[in-house]
């Protein structure tokens, strides 16, 4: 298969744990390329534990995990680091180095892994910012940034190489529900213009609805997938009542 | 699982506790083995293209390490240097040794003492920091940031620390010699009524250049273990919080103890050069 039409992530029957835990239990799908899939599920169950699997933090029990087309679990060193530079991170936190300015911490993929001189990273650098709304806060520093700007920032981070697949960890929660939906916007905005992949883990039901193509969701009980499918149809026909319940704010 | 334990008798739950012992014991060195391998890949990587050492980094940390511990540094080594010149100074004086209180002094401050002073304040003062820093970064997902931005984290968070502290160690320990000296000439000068001349040329007469070298040498050498501690501790940190307070506790006791350990061998291979 070459590059150009195989799926953005395959997974295949991956099993992750903690210790003795498990957490994912033989866990399969397939995510094509441009698709936002919205990872959803009650805390707990092991959103942020995919997610780092499938970034190669973790290492799985068994299973398999190919992004675009090359496994990141039997990876080599050098080759996973390659790979992982492929892709762009948000976290849950932000994960801002907290050294470094705002502006730093967004050339610092430029300044790795282009060949950019100092005046273009510094131009490429303001575009990014602009794009999450944060032009004009180069030079502060992560700790005096409230916990939105940071998301956004981390936004700014993950894009700045211009990915073709993006991962992020809750990127609304804790916003105000006006940057929220701006959020929202935003992702759209870089699916469209990059035609990127984007995985999102979310718990804000607005965002679910006008953003994904499709949602997964975990369930702690099982540790499987209980619901795969478009929100809209989920919400409505989903043979399972917790689903139904999760996607209609508790209600039935 | 607590209820379960409660109930073990006396043997099982006595030879449990010490397979878990040896297990951990295993699992630590093996972690210790793996970090020492990653961060000489990080520093061969670093000699090999010197342009990618981040500069800013590095005269962060050499600041940190050096400038900023030179008071104390010079307090507590002339402190030493004056209470090993006070306790000598008053045996020595019932046997008319009076003359050798400055060799004495000398050759103990600037062989031994110093370097052990300069490495116990690194330990306290930067091996720490460097286990709560790398600590708190891990807590924070930021250790996980670099590696999923296809970075090794070593190269960002160890490498700067341990040429700094490689570079630094040495001159500190320099500035501790030459304070220890001074605080035994004081003892010399107000107990034992020398002239400063003749403590000075007692001083010159035993402490030989050699003997710089080696707190050089030695300091370098603790410089780094007391890094690479603290480091390697940082980054065997837990995901809450209260693991990176435990895991500073850590870096200090085992670099103590590591440095206590080389310095006995470096003592030993040392003696075998000079005498
Ligand atoms: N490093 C770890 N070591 C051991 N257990 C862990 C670790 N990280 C997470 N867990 C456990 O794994 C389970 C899943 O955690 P995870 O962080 O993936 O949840 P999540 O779905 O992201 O939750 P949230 O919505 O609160 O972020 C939790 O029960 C947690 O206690
Ligand atoms: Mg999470």
């Amino acid at each position: 298969m070459s590059e150009k039409n195989c799926p953005a992530i395959e997974v295949k029957d991956l099993v992750a744990k903690y210790g003795e835990r498990i957490i994912l239990n033989h866990i399969s799908f397939t995510v094509p390329q441009g698709e936002i899939l919205t990872i959803l599920g009650s805390s707990g169950c092991g959103k942020s534990t995919l997610l780092k699997h499938l970034t190669g933090l973790y290492t799985p029990l068994s299973g398999e995990i190919l992004l675009h087309g090359k496994s990141i679990v039997h990876a080599a060193e050098e080759e996973k680091r390659l790979l992982m530079s492929s892709f762009g991170v948000a976290y849950q936190g932000g994960a801002l180095f907290r050294s470094f300015t705002v502006e730093e911490n967004v050339a610092l993929p430029l300044e790795e892994y282009t060949l950019l001189s100092r005046e273009e990273i510094r131009k490429k650098v303001k575009e990014k910012l602009k794009m999450v709304n944060l032009d004009g806060f180069q030079h502060l520093m992560p700790a005096d940034l409230s916990g939105g700007m940071l998301k956004r920032c981390a936004f700014a981070r993950a894009m700045a190489l211009d990915p073709k697949l993006l991962f992020f960890d809750e990127p609304s929660a804790g916003l105000d529900p006006v940057s929220s939906a701006s959020l929202d916007e935003l992702i759209l905005q870089i699916r469209e213009k990059t035609g990127a992949t984007i995985v999102i883990v979310t718990h804000e039901l607005d965002s679910i609805f006008r953003i994904s193509d499709r949602s997964i969701m975990l369930d702690a009980g099982t540790k499987k997938i209980i619901a795969d499918g478009k929100p809209e149809d989920l919400r409505k026909n989903c043979a399972n009542e917790e689903v139904r319940r999760f996607l209609n704010r508790g209600k039935l | 699982m607590a209820g379960e334990d409660q109930k073990k008798s006396f043997p099982e739950d006595f030879f449990i506790s010490v397979g878990g012992m040896f297990y951990t014991l295993k699992e630590e060195i093996f972690s210790c083995i793996v970090f020492a391998g990653r961060v000489s890949s990080a520093v061969l990587d670093a000699f090999r293209h010197p342009g990618k050492i981040r500069k800013r980094e590095l005269l962060y940390f050499m600041n940190l390490c050096g400038a900023d511990g030179v008071p104390i540094t010079f307090l507590i080594c002339f402190l030493t240097g004056f209470i090993l010149g006070y306790q000598c100074a008053v045996q020595m004086q019932k046997y008319g040794a009076d003359a050798f209180l400055a060799g004495l002094v000398g050759c103990a401050m600037v062989r031994e003492l110093s370097p052990l002073m300069v490495s116990i304040i690194a330990t306290g003062r930067t091996g720490s920091a460097f286990a709560a820093e790398i600590g708190s970064m891990k807590v924070s997902e930021e250790v996980d940031a670099l590696r999923t931005m296809g970075f090794m984290p070593e190269r960002f968070l160890v490498v700067p620390k341990l040429f700094a502290m490689a570079l630094m160690m040495p001159l500190l320990a320099i500035i501790g010699d030459i304070a220890g000296i001074l605080g035994g000439a004081v003892i010399g000068i107000t107990v034992l009524h020398q002239p400063l001349s003749a403590y000075y040329s007692q001083t010159v007469s035993w402490v030989r250049p050699g003997y710089f070298l080696e707190s050089i040498i030695k300091t370098a050498v603790f410089g780094i273990i007391i890094c690479f501690i603290g480091c390697w501790r940082g980054f065997r940190t837990g995901s809450d919080a209260l693991a990176v307070g435990r895991s500073t506790t850590s870096s200090v006791v085992l670099s103590i103890l590591f440095v206590i350990i080389a310095d006995t061998i470096l003592a030993h291979f040392f003696n075998n050069i000079f005498f």
